[in-house]
């Protein structure tokens, strides 16, 4: 029930309106507040926020071909294929001009994305070029460029480059998706798989995922005990446990990789141990490291202390007093956890299980390091595109598809534990 | 969380197994930390147990500080090994790192604690979405922020600067910044503000009187958070920094790509010094934060 109060006539000293004057405060707090966090809002938005647009941008961009083949591709877009085999003759007269006066730099790079769509363009358009330039030195223009440019190379009457060229008339390309899931073009515009030994991200983002599960399944069993160990022992002891659960926490990413790299090889401390115990003998030394065995130990230790946190959080609080009190009412122990201590600490478990997983799938130094060559995962593949192959838009496109899988678990997570809600330490 | 006295054999085994259990993560969670350290002081170019360390009594020809000398960038004859390439490297990539990371660690101690002020205000408008946005660099995997920073900044030519680095370090510690500082905050009592503002205090001064002395452990531990977000990041700086802009974990990077040395194994050992360092500071500051949180609220 709500009384009604009018507050119209409520006036303040100076004749305002209480409640015009209350809301004028208020809007200058709410400035105020907004005030201070907006300097390092800015700083987030220019140098974090943008550049993710930008990459996601990238992922459907094509204007650069569009900028060094405008003529070409409008007068493509003008083909009848159902009438004429081959492309009119403007084609080829704006395609002659584009690649005789256009600026090499862009040429060449307009070129390499050519060859993500069909291979042979490069080449293609080299030869061509080079034919092009001489005529154009010589002063010597054909009458017809279609036969010009079919006599420089005979794949001008091939009409599949042409059927090719239509993926690239349009500013956006979902190209780099579909290659990111080993989808393709065929030459009719169809999507179609590609080729078998061509197929590597679909395989790679299934490992990606199986490696997270396994890596959030490991934690979560070695970090259960450990955690309500911690929240059950006297405070002096837990803390000084806890030591053993932070260090690694604090320690650079890279030490404990490479400890892992000594721990893990064939002449490695854990191989020299069991050699030495006798369990194995000297050339049957396991080969724990370089494959995706090594990623998986070495993550879980790595993610570990971010599932026994917020598992140790949540179990601090529950009163030990329910465990006695069911088992006083006749549970047997294995009852009574199972059915009264177990379902208290899910909050725990989803919480860490989420930010195990989601930490998972984007790693990258220790996958790359540690994996070899079967254990390198998604982040890997967006590495080598970005430095070594400079195929820019899939190496987005991968980014892309991380950061939604990735956003999908934080959004999760956000509902479970809410995001303001992390912890450190 | 000892047994109690009536315990049956079968919970005795439980527990005990249960104790077991617990060591062995405990075991498996440092021990690799630790393995590396006596290795670092062995004379063997490979990283391993000799027989010679092993042995008892100690052998003292087994150990020797030459990689540590390596690492410093003293190449003298008794150094060099074969295998081993000696260099400045690890010592140009000591300075990068420290500049870098100190240099981050203020910008972002200063922005975090800051933009914290403003979001533990009552009246903060939009603040889930706010927050959202200030978080989603601890969020987002490094090698996603790493190829759309490559991208950005490759535009406004800010790629193999220091600048361009320091500025995605900045990014990528305010977060924790702002969260330390937000908790340091929960339980601040803001009539203290009210208190010295009625005695005539203008913002700036109550800010480094009153309210900067009391949230001032999580001020701290918040730029130790963000100096070791910076200190310990590579990714980023390995798209970003030039060839030559070494810093320590592209250099332990490049030593467990290219050579394998035990000179890693110094710089790791070292590491783990500082970080033991920093977890310890951050566990005092704590518990001196939350008695002084506890004294307030007496």
């Amino acid at each position: 029930m709500e009384v009604p109060i009018s507050t119209a006539e409520l006036l303040t000293t100076d004749g305002v309106p209480l409640k015009q004057s209350l809301k004028k405060a208020e809007r200058k707090n709410k400035i105020r507040a907004f005030l201070l966090v907006f300097p390092l809002l800015l700083f987030i938005i220019v140098t974090f926020v943008m550049p993710i647009g930008d990459m996601l941008l990238r992922s459907v961009d094509d204007t650069q071909i569009n900028t060094v083949f405008p003529n070409t591709f409008s007068e493509f877009k003008k083909w009848d294929k159902e009438k004429d085999e081959l492309p009119p003759e403007e084609v080829y007269k704006a395609l002659f001009e584009e690649l005789a006066y256009g600026d090499k730099i862009q040429v060449g790079r307009a070129l390499t994305r050519m060859n993500y769509s069909k291979s042979g363009w490069k080449s293609l358009i080299k030869n061509t070029s080079r034919a092009i330039k001489k005529a154009v030195k010589k002063n010597e223009f054909p009458d017809s460029y279609k036969d010009f440019l079919i006599t420089a190379n005979d794949k001008w009457a091939d009409p599949t480059f042409w059927y090719a060229m239509g993926q690239m008339v349009n500013n956006q390309t979902p190209i780099y998706y579909y290659n990111a899931i080993d989808m393709t073009y065929d030459q009719d515009q169809n999507v179609i798989r590609q080729e078998e030994n061509r197929r590597v991200y679909v395989q790679t983002w299934i490992k990606t995922l199986k490696v997270s599960v396994y890596v959030t399944f490991f934690c979560l069993v070695l970090g259960f005990p450990v955690a309500h160990l911690l929240a059950n022992l006297p405070l002096r002891y837990s803390n000084l446990l806890m030591i053993f659960v932070l260090l690694p926490f604090w320690t650079s990413l890279l030490v404990r990789t490479t400890a892992w790299i000594v721990m893990l090889q064939q002449q490695g401390v854990i191989n020299g141990i069991l050699v030495w115990l006798g369990i194995l003998n000297d050339d049957g030394r396991l080969s724990m490291v370089y494959n995706e065995t090594g990623t998986l130990i070495a993550m879980t230790q790595i993610l570990l202390p971010f599932m026994i946190l917020p598992l140790y959080s949540v179990m601090r609080v529950i009163p030990k007093s329910h465990m006695r009190a069911a088992q006083n009412l006749g549970a047997k122990p294995a009852t009574a956890f199972w059915k009264v201590y177990l379902p208290q600490t899910i909050p725990g478990m989803s919480a860490g299980g989420l930010l195990v997983f989601v930490l998972a799938i984007g790693y990258f130094i220790t996958p790359e390091l540690v994996g070899g060559k079967d254990g390198k995962l998604i982040g890997s593949w967006i590495a080598y595109h970005l430095k070594t192959t400079l195929n820019w838009g899939l190496c987005a496109a991968l980014g892309a598809i991380l950061l939604g899988v990735m956003l999908i678990f934080y959004w999760l997570y956000n509902k479970i534990v809410g995001i303001d809600n992390i912890k450190l330490g | 969380m000892a047994l109690p006295s009536y315990a049956t054999p079968v919970q005795r085994t439980y527990y005990y197994a249960y104790l077991f259990f617990c060591s062995v993560v405990f075991f498996f969670l440092v021990a690799p930390l630790i393995a590396i350290v006596p290795i670092s002081f062995s004379v063997s170019p490979f990283m391993v147990f000799t027989d010679g360390m092993l042995s008892w009594p100690p052998d003292p020809d087994a150990w020797s500080l030459r990689w540590y000398q390596n690492m410093i960038g003293n190449c003298s004859a008794d150094v060099v090994s074969s295998t081993v390439p000696c260099s400045h490297k690890w010592m140009t990539g000591t300075v990068n790192s420290f500049f870098i990371g100190l240099t981050a660690t203020f910008i972002a101690t200063t922005l975090g604690t800051i933009a914290a002020l403003g979001l533990s205000r009552p009246h903060m408008p939009y603040k889930g979405l706010i927050m959202a946005i200030l978080i989603s660099p601890m969020i987002v995997p490094l090698i996603i922020t790493a190829a759309g920073m490559f991208f950005f900044y490759a535009r406004i030519n800010l790629v193999y600067t220091f600048t361009g680095v320091i500025l995605a370090h900045v990014a990528l510690a305010t977060p924790f910044v702002v969260i330390t500082v937000t908790a340091t905050l929960v339980g601040f009592d803001m009539n203290m503000v009210k208190a010295s503002q009625s005695l005539g205090a203008r913002p700036v001064r109550t800010f480094f009187k009153v309210i900067m002395p009391l949230i001032l452990p999580g001020i701290i531990s918040g730029a130790l958070f963000a100096f070791i977000t910076s200190f310990d990041e590579v990714v980023i700086v390995m798209f970003m920094a030039s060839l030559d802009q070494l810093t320590i974990p592209k250099q332990m990077w490049a030593g467990i790509r290219q050579e394998i040395s035990p000179v890693i194994l110094c710089m790791a050992t070292c590491l783990v010094a500082l970080s033991i360092f920093l977890l310890t500071t951050v566990e005092l500051l704590r518990r001196r934060s939350e008695r002084l949180r506890g004294i307030k609220s007496r």
